[in-house]
């Protein structure tokens, strides 16, 4: 469990968090969203004491980070910036870490395979690839078998394989009891993934819920249609006060519901072949999000 | 997924009793020195430094007509130069992990900052101190063994001897320390090998120039000098006519100057953010 009360963080001028209050619970995935520059980073680093907040306070399992008693036995973390010397083998800079915390040397193996880097252990970190430096950031966050994990951004530089296992391992760590709080950009993978969210704006909080009631908070309903006579359903459609837009492979309506759009094609006896909801947790961001997004790139 | 009312169950963390402290520490940051080559090189830069320099003078000084009023100095003049390379021992144990990020890893394991810096400097002491004194000791013993037959013998036995041989490596083991203070509180490892040369080289050329009265004030307090009269069995108490400390009260003044670089670093380890 993660409890954060007023957190507020000022780089000199710049104010990165504000006044931050959230809970992250044992049991789910919490993904923590936010635009480009929000504060996940930085808030993260709170959690873990390595940023000093300006004001509020941060509790890992009850206790601030500096005083528990073996960290990593409680917190995982998987920091964005870079965090390892290049100049060690995954083995040896594992091993010591296990070692600030006593933990048994046949843990590294375990988590070294767990990564799946068993076979490149004694390489120098250096030569490492960015989804195999990820993957020794994954196992150094398991290395104390913790009951909270923080992961900021995991599926950075991780394959399309290296993604999916990343999903199944949050949620198994999830489903023991542990606490996973994990950042994202990618928004179709944590509405897979993540069952509550956090979501911030320019250090603020936006939401704190879970996913289905965040994404059914977008007042945006898109639809991927696709019936067997597209002319009479588009006409229809836009008469019935919906848009449409054709991208060949099918029709993506919105401003009609799925009841109107079934209604619709029975009245006009055309076949339905497919009708799915595109009310994404990426609308539901962008939607919510849009007034603190701090970096707009040229459209 | 049998009964929606299956609550998860708390997950148990296993954890020994006590906490994570200086003795953990010691452990890692012991795994830690030994498993990056810059240790291997600046050990090897000082080895070439005390030992090999220390022959080239004295197989120089072997030739002379005239016996050296004190050997010893000369056998030993490498190790002017080997305090560079274990203070930048000292300033990269720390400063390459904040410069590589690898800090972050280590206060995520162990917050406790002072326990981190003082486990480094246990650790870079210990062996400093016995590289120190197995080279003082192995660099004598080379010089004597070029010297056998010269005008100007020495033999361990000789008074004084063996003290400035504990002494020389006692003084080694502290400009690492030292290296290791800048290292903590400047973080960047070209600034602080850069103050650390500046603080042994360029400050004693500096305060060198100054009128003489503070030169006579000042000088017994600079590194370079406390080594001079370290490294030498003839100490009159003036060096270059200039006073200084006595060894011992040299080393302890370093002793002093490590101490509060490496508290000072501590400390701003504590406020900083990482
Ligand atoms: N060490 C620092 N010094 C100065 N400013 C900083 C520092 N770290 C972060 N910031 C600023 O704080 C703000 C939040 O940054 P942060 O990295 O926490 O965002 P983020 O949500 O993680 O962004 P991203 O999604 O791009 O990773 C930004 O404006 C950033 O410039
Ligand atoms: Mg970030």
């Amino acid at each position: 469990m993660i409890e954060a009360r007023g957190l507020t963080k000022r780089f000199g001028k710049v104010t990165a968090v504000t006044n931050l209050t959230f809970d992250v619970l044992p049991g789910k995935v919490t993904g923590f969203l936010g635009p480009n520059g929000s504060g996940k980073s930085t808030t993260m680093s709170m959690i873990m004491g390595l940023n000093h907040p300006n004001a509020g306070t941060v509790t890992v399992a009850g206790r601030r980070y500096h005083d528990l008693r073996w960290p990593l036995r409680e917190v995982g973390g998987l920091l964005e910036a870079r965090a390892i010397h290049p100049g060690r083998s995954a083995y040896v800079h594992l091993w010591s870490l296990a070692q600030y915390n006593d933990i048994r040397r046949s843990r590294v193996d375990e988590v070294l395979e767990i990564v799946g880097l068993t076979s490149v252990a004694k390489k120098r970190v250096g030569k490492f690839s960015l989804g195999m430096g990820q993957r020794l950031g994954i196992a150094a966050a398991l290395l104390g078998d913790p009951g909270v994990i923080l992961l900021d951004e995991p599926a950075n530089g991780l394959d399309p394989e290296g993604i999916r296992w990343m999903r199944t391992l949050c949620k198994s760590l999830a489903s023991e009891g542990r606490t996973v709080f994990i950042s994202s950009h990618l928004m179709a993978e944590m509405a897979l993934t993540a069952d509550q969210l956090v979501v911030i704006g320019k250090g603020r909080l936006i939401a704190e819920m879970p996913v289905g009631e965040f994404v059914a908070r977008s007042s945006s309903q898109n639809y991927r249609v696709r019936v067997g006579n597209n002319a009479p359903f588009v006409s229809a459609a836009v008469q019935a006060g919906g848009e449409v837009v054709n991208d060949g492979d099918a029709l993506k309506v919105s401003g009609l519901d799925a009841t109107a759009l079934g209604d619709l094609a029975l009245s006009l006896g055309v076949a339905v072949y497919e009708l799915t909801p595109l009310a994404s947790l990426e609308d539901a961001f962008m939607e919510l999000t849009s007034n603190s997004v701090e970096y707009h790139g040229a459209a | 997924m049998s009964a929606i009312a299956d609550a998860p169950t708390a997950f148990e963390v296993t954890e020994p009793s006590g906490r994570a402290g200086l003795t953990q520490a010691v452990r890692a940051e012991w795994t830690k020195f030994w498993s990056v080559r810059s240790t291997a090189w600046s050990l090897f830069a000082l080895v070439v430094a005390t030992l090999g320099l220390g022959a080239l003078s004295t197989n120089a000084l072997a030739g002379q007509r005239f016996a050296e009023f004190d050997p010893v100095r000369r056998i030993l003049v490498g190790f002017n130069f080997g305090q560079f390379a274990i203070g930048v021992l000292g300033v990269l144990f720390i400063s390459a992990e904040f410069g590589t990020g690898q800090i972050r890893s280590t206060l995520a394991a162990l917050p406790r900052r002072r326990d981190v810096l003082g486990a480094k400097a246990i650790v870079l002491g210990v062996v400093s101190l016995i590289v120190g004194e197995v080279l003082s000791f192995a660099t004598f013993f080379l010089g004597d063994a070029i010297l056998s037959g010269s005008r100007t013998p020495v033999a361990i036995g000789d008074p004084g001897i063996v003290r400035v041989l504990v002494e020389s490596g006692v003084y080694l083991a502290l400009m690492a320390l030292i290296g290791l203070g800048f290292g903590a509180i400047i973080r960047n490892s070209a600034g602080s090998i850069s103050t650390f040369a500046g603080l042994v080289l360029i400050l004693t050329l500096i305060i060198g120039a100054m009128p003489l009265a503070i030169v006579n004030a000042v000088s017994r307090y600079l590194p370079a000098n406390i080594g001079a009269t370290v490294f030498a069995v003839s100490t009159p108490g003036r060096l270059s006519g200039t006073p200084v400390f006595s060894p011992i009260m040299g080393l302890l003044v370093l002793a002093l100057y490590a101490l509060i670089l490496l508290a000072s670093g501590s400390y701003l380890m504590t406020r900083r953010d990482t």
